[in-house]
């Protein structure tokens, strides 16, 4: 299964449609295997972000805000979409295949500036 | 997230505070983390006070502000200027939702270093829903201003709008009496009828009689026909007589009695028109000197001058400066299909240093200029009108102010050669090379240097301006 997440810097991106950066893993059974690659997008656009979800055959787009018609898009494509998380996205992904991540989380923040 | 304490200096509890805002606001410390939020933000955003707390604000709001790496936070915690910009957030539900973003630094003691940031969200949805239905984009009402002066001519315009009695607005070129008259009218129980506008100073005294109160066919040579006039168009409405000290004094004597009868006869008429009409009136000039001097009645003063708005100068409106600059940006980026661009740090500083004597007319020229000029989306010092440095003064240092307000007593002097009614880039140009011809003595290879351009450019803008 790959997951998608949205990335500024550490930290999950705060919109989908202004994410220039996406972290991409996998996992087997919430087993990680391999590292998680980040794909750098040379202008933030959710029709590029879309289309790259299609192509990478992801199954899982965790993210922050997002439009209505984008998530509905990616329903539609089946795509389960966790939103609206707010926190690094490492800590995100291990919640994750954990089983332990909503949409609407409030992750630790483990840094103490949060500066993007 | 440790949770910071919610009291200011003076023990006003910041939430108590942000109650009052009639809009989404929110309470940054100076790692722009959220300390207080009102119930509205809450609404706006979906997260409760005690989740967004502490919390990085972008984090929050979700804003598509160009807010990298909390730069704009940061500039305004550094700068202490306020910034108000247009963009939108998603709220929870999914939706993008357009928002007038206004950050202001907050600071302990005057001059201090800010400690934290107010961040207000204004839903500015159903202003662009309105905008988007109207042909002119609602440009007409649209009246910027954050300052304190500002702050209280809004607050007596509501009381001005609920009576009938005649207004007059002072103020120096370029203040808006205009905008702030249709604001008036437009808010009044006349609203829905005819707002009717003329210059006093722009006709001569015949045709201003004919103009306001009309004329009967055969009244005079060329009265081929009855013409109502415009105190007879506004019937039910507002009639707007901007530049009142220019008007003659026996068409002062007619106005009073129109304001004391509402009735009147047309140029050249026998029978009596009867009207139903509010007066606003505006000048630049000091009616009470004109009194004085006999040059304006007395009755006429007093009758006309029931309410009184005087409108605050530029440079006396703290803070408008900046708000009005990004306005206009933003205003003109858009009517020209262009992206919004953004001043440099040097260029900000001698705008915001400027006293801009032509106040918001001079300014919104400006930006015009630099939005045209300028193809990057930073605009730098090379790319403000000229005349800017031709005036410039110390950096930090305030331009010399011009004359105090006219409304206070004094005439209206422009400085020289710097925009002033009716003005425009291309009357500041010209007012530039006749300042430089004068001072090299009509020498034109001195007068181009002195401008900054060739000989052959100067004789081709002479040419253009008709002045060779």
């Amino acid at each position: 299964m790959k997951i998608l997440l949205t990335a500024q810097g550490d930290y999950i991106a705060q919109r989908f449609d202004l994410a220039a950066e996406a972290v991409i893993a996998t996992a087997d059974n919430g087993v990680l295997s391999g590292r998680p690659r980040t794909i750098i997008m040379d202008r933030p656009s959710p029709e590029n972000l879309s289309n790259m979800v299609m192509e990478e055959n992801i199954a899982v787009v965790i993210c922050g805000g997002i439009e209505e018609r984008h998530y509905q898009f990616l329903q539609w494509k089946k795509i389960r979409v966790i939103d609206y998380i707010i926190g690094e996205h490492s800590v995100a992904l291990e919640r994750f295949l954990r089983g332990e991540l909503h949409p609407g989380d409030i992750l630790p923040l483990s840094r103490a500036n949060l500066s993007l | 997230m440790s949770r910071k304490p919610l009291a200011v200096p003076g023990e006003v509890f910041l939430e108590d505070l942000l109650a009052g805002i009639p809009h989404a606001s929110a309470v940054l410390d100076e790692g722009a983390r959220i300390v207080a939020v009102n119930p509205l933000l809450e609404v706006l955003t979906g997260y409760r006070r005690d989740s967004a707390i502490g919390v990085y604000a972008e984090f929050i709001l979700r804003s598509n502000l160009p807010n990298g790496r909390g730069q704009l936070f940061q500039r305004v915690l550094d700068s202490g200027e306020p910034v108000s910009m247009d963009g939108d957030i998603i709220d929870r539900s999914r939706m993008r939702v357009p928002v007038r973003f206004t950050l202001s630094a907050l600071r302990l003691r005057r001059n201090s270093q800010a400690v934290g940031i107010l961040v207000v969200l204004e839903d500015i949805s159903q202003l662009q829903a309105k905008a988007k239905s109207t042909l002119f984009g609602d440009w007409t009402t649209d009246i910027i201003g954050h300052s304190k002066k500002m702050q209280d001519v809004f607050n007596v315009m509501p009381l001005m709008a609920h009576t009938d009695a005649s207004i007059l607005i002072t103020g120096e070129t370029g203040t808006g009496k205009d905008k702030i008259a249709e604001a008036i009218h437009r808010n009044s129980a006349r609203g829905k009828f005819q707002f009717v506008k003329i210059n006093c100073g722009a006709l001569p005294p015949e045709l201003l009689e004919s103009e306001l109160f009309g004329h009967v066919k055969g009244a005079f040579t060329g009265a081929v026909r009855d013409k109502p006039g415009m105190f007879k168009l506004a019937d039910k409405g507002t009639i707007f007589l901007t530049e009142i000290g220019d008007m003659p004094l026996p068409l002062q004597v007619k106005l009073l009695s129109v304001l004391d009868d509402r009735s009147y006869f047309r140029v050249g008429g026998e029978t009596k028109e009867r009207v139903d009409v509010r007066v606003i009136a505006a000048t630049h000039r000091s009616l009470r000197e004109q009194v004085d001097r006999g040059a304006f009645r007395e009755d006429l003063f007093y009758r006309l001058n029931v309410l009184q708005i005087h409108l605050p100068p530029l440079r006396e409106r703290d803070g408008d400066i900046r708000f009005l600059l990004d306005h206009f940006l933003g205003d003109y980026a858009e009517r020209l299909g262009k992206e919004r661009q953004t001043f440099s740090a040097e260029a900000l500083e001698l705008l915001l240093a400027y006293s801009y004597p032509g106040n918001i007319r001079e300014l919104r020229n400006i930006v015009e200029y630099c939005v045209n000029v300028c193809g990057k989306s930073l605009i730098d010092r090379e790319d403000l009108p000229r005349y800017l440095f031709a005036r410039e003064v110390g950096v930090g240092q305030r331009a010399p102010a011009p004359p105090a307000p006219l409304a206070a007593g004094r005439e209206p002097r422009e400085p020289k050669g710097e925009p002033g009614e009716g003005e425009n880039w291309r009357t500041v140009e010209r007012e530039m090379i006749l300042d430089a011809l004068r001072d090299a003595r009509g020498n034109r290879s001195k007068a181009a240097q002195q401008l900054g351009l060739g000989r052959s450019t100067l004789w081709r803008k002479m040419r253009q301006l008709n002045l060779a």
